[in-house]
């Protein structure tokens, strides 16, 4: 009985579940389908007739819209894959066995968000592919590359409240309460809408939203940013924090209750 | 040379789930090779005693413990199988597929297809798993337990849902797991069954641990045969004196007994002339055999 007890490689267990978490919300229609056509359907109504028009800051006006469009596809992977998700998950008793096994959870962690990470990109490239090709706007290659490398790292505080709200409301309650959180936050930060055609108080409180923040962070990638990127990375930053700490509470008060 | 550690330990392991107490101290050592039933009826702790051997749940006071290392631990859990009541896998995968993701778990793991054979899901191997009917469902959990080769398998309530064939095919795959020198632990709450595949047989119930022993003294204890009877006149109180008997009503000449021997009991009562009228020699439930084998009075339950 002195013989060593070896266990799995991390790599090899973090690339099976990243393999089977993508292949279950590829299964998923409401995934899946949601996540990549939503915000091509949605650009289509809101974007796509400004396209050739000037913008702010001189800018295409298409190519503005296209980009906080870009900032809706990511985010709304982010707060609604995690949110349903994990919610599913727990409702399913998925997490039971998976917890009985000797699979770590940070490596069921790291894999959802890699997945998360994944399936963002697939969404931001569809909709950025659909409007150079159909609405005609062109941006520098390193501009495009840009606006999806900082769509993806600013996605961190928008995964922390997907995670808080998978944790906090039922199978049932979470699209809802997905629905009520997300499209409010991204409405009122001036990414279907620009802001300065929103309510007075609306463009009041805009500034204190961690979505306006995300939005900034892509727009200012083209140049059409209100704020310092130094500025919107350390409201993400703070905002991360805040969510971070809300998922690992509403995630221990659930293991306390299952696991405890 | 120290002695082998104990593959599950349990030591004052207690539990409470807010006001109520689920396990009272229970004391309990497996060692390698074993094959061990939990039997016991609902709500006795059969599965928070599980739950604490896996690691589930962390007991309230005392230990527990799975090859002397904390059952969270991974390297624990890289030897351990487990089969778990109302436990859920993703629909959307295949059983080929959840089953290679099981196999990574675990550091020599089966090829996919021992396991899926094994559990009599070859015919199945490309279904996703949210068609499978329920007894399908429950051999899937067990493709999952052994895909990992594991030294030990903790099944709770294995065969519940299914039907008599499958249960059999099963308790034959679960045989074949111990027939390699596996330990395994699972519990039940029928008899017949602790007593097909078990060596020993620990009988837990309100909490604690009643009994543990082989399968046939625990089966010459629990009193599981029902005898029911009419007689006239009515027995008197010297009628049933000294007989290996539990007597649940005895009263406006209808009797009711739980007992081990029911033979020898029958034997005795003509021999001292009752007339016995109606008679019904039936299995009994195991809570009422087990509240004979407590002595607890039948007015708790």
């Amino acid at each position: 009985m002195t013989r060593p007890a070896p266990v799995a490689s991390l790599a090899r267990v973090l690339l099976a579940q990243t393999w089977s978490e993508t292949l279950i919300r590829w299964r998923l229609p409401a995934f899946s389908a949601t996540s990549l056509a939503l915000p091509v359907v949605l650009f289509s109504f809101f974007g796509l007739p400004f396209a050739g028009r000037p913008g702010p800051g001189g800018l295409d006006a298409g190519a503005f819209l296209l980009v906080s469009f870009g900032a809706f596809a990511v985010g709304q992977v982010m707060v609604f894959g995690f949110g349903i998700g994990v919610a599913v998950e727990r409702g399913q008793k998925i997490d039971l066995l998976m917890r009985a096994s000797p699979l770590p959870a940070g490596v069921s962690l790291t894999a959802k968000v890699v997945v998360g990470l994944l399936f963002g990109l697939l969404s931001v490239v569809i909709l950025f592919v659909y409007g150079s090709v159909v609405g005609g706007i062109r941006l520098a290659p390193g501009t495009w590359v840009s606006v999806i490398a900082r769509l993806l790292a600013g996605s961190l505080p928008l995964i922390a409240l997907g995670f808080t709200i998978g944790y906090l409301a039922g199978p049932h309650a979470a699209p809802a309460m997905a629905n009520l959180v997300y499209l409010p936050l991204a409405f009122a930060s001036g990414i279907f809408l620009p802001l300065d055609q929103l309510p007075a108080f609306v463009q009041r409180w805009a500034p204190y939203l961690p979505t306006y923040h995300y939005a900034q962070l892509a727009w200012s990638a083209i140049g059409a940013g209100r704020e310092p990127v130094g500025t919107s990375v350390a409201w993400l930053a703070g905002y991360a924090v805040l969510f971070v700490w809300t998922a690992t509470r509403a995630y221990r008060r659930e293991a306390e209750r299952k696991f405890g | 040379m120290s002695a082998p550690l104990p593959v599950v330990q349990m030591e004052g392991a207690r539990k409470r789930y807010g006001e109520v107490e689920a396990l009272r101290g229970v004391d309990l050592v497996i060692g390698r090779g074993e094959v061990v039933a939990l039997l016991g009826p609902n709500g006795a702790g059969k599965t928070t005693s599980i739950s604490l051997m896996l690691g589930l749940r962390r007991p309230t006071a005392g230990h527990a413990r799975l090859f002397g290392l904390d059952p969270r631990d991974r390297r624990a859990r890289s030897r351990c199988g487990a089969m778990l009541q109302e436990s859920g896998v993703p629909a959307v995968l295949t059983v080929r597929e959840l089953v290679d993701l099981f196999r990574a778990y675990y550091p020599r793991p089966w090829p996919a297809g021992r396991a899926i054979a094994l559990a009599g899901l070859d015919d199945q191997a490309a279904s996703r798993v949210g068609q499978l009917s329920g007894g399908q469902r429950q051999r899937l959990y067990f493709a999952l337990a052994v895909c990992g080769d594991p030294e030990v398998l903790v099944l709770d309530e294995p065969t519940v849902g299914l039907d008599v064939e499958a249960r059999q095919a099963f308790l034959q795959a679960i045989r074949e797991m111990a027939d390699e020198q596996r330990t395994v632990v699972f519990t039940t709450h029928y008899l017949d069954e602790a007593d097909a595949l078990a060596r020993r047989i620990v009988v837990i119930d309100h909490g604690v641990v009643i009994a543990d022993a082989t399968p046939a003294e625990i089966k010459a204890r629990i009193p599981s045969k029902r005898v029911h009877f009419r007689t006239s006149p009515e027995l008197g109180p010297a009628a049933l004196d000294r007989l290996p008997v539990r007597v649940l009503e005895c009263a406006a000449g209808r009797v009711r007994l739980l007992s081990a021997e029911p033979e020898s009991v029958l034997r005795e009562l003509f021999r001292r002339g009752v007339a016995v009228a109606d008679l019904e020699v039936t299995g009994a439930d195991l809570e009422e055999a087990f509240l004979a084998l407590t002595a607890r009075p039948p007015s708790r339950r």
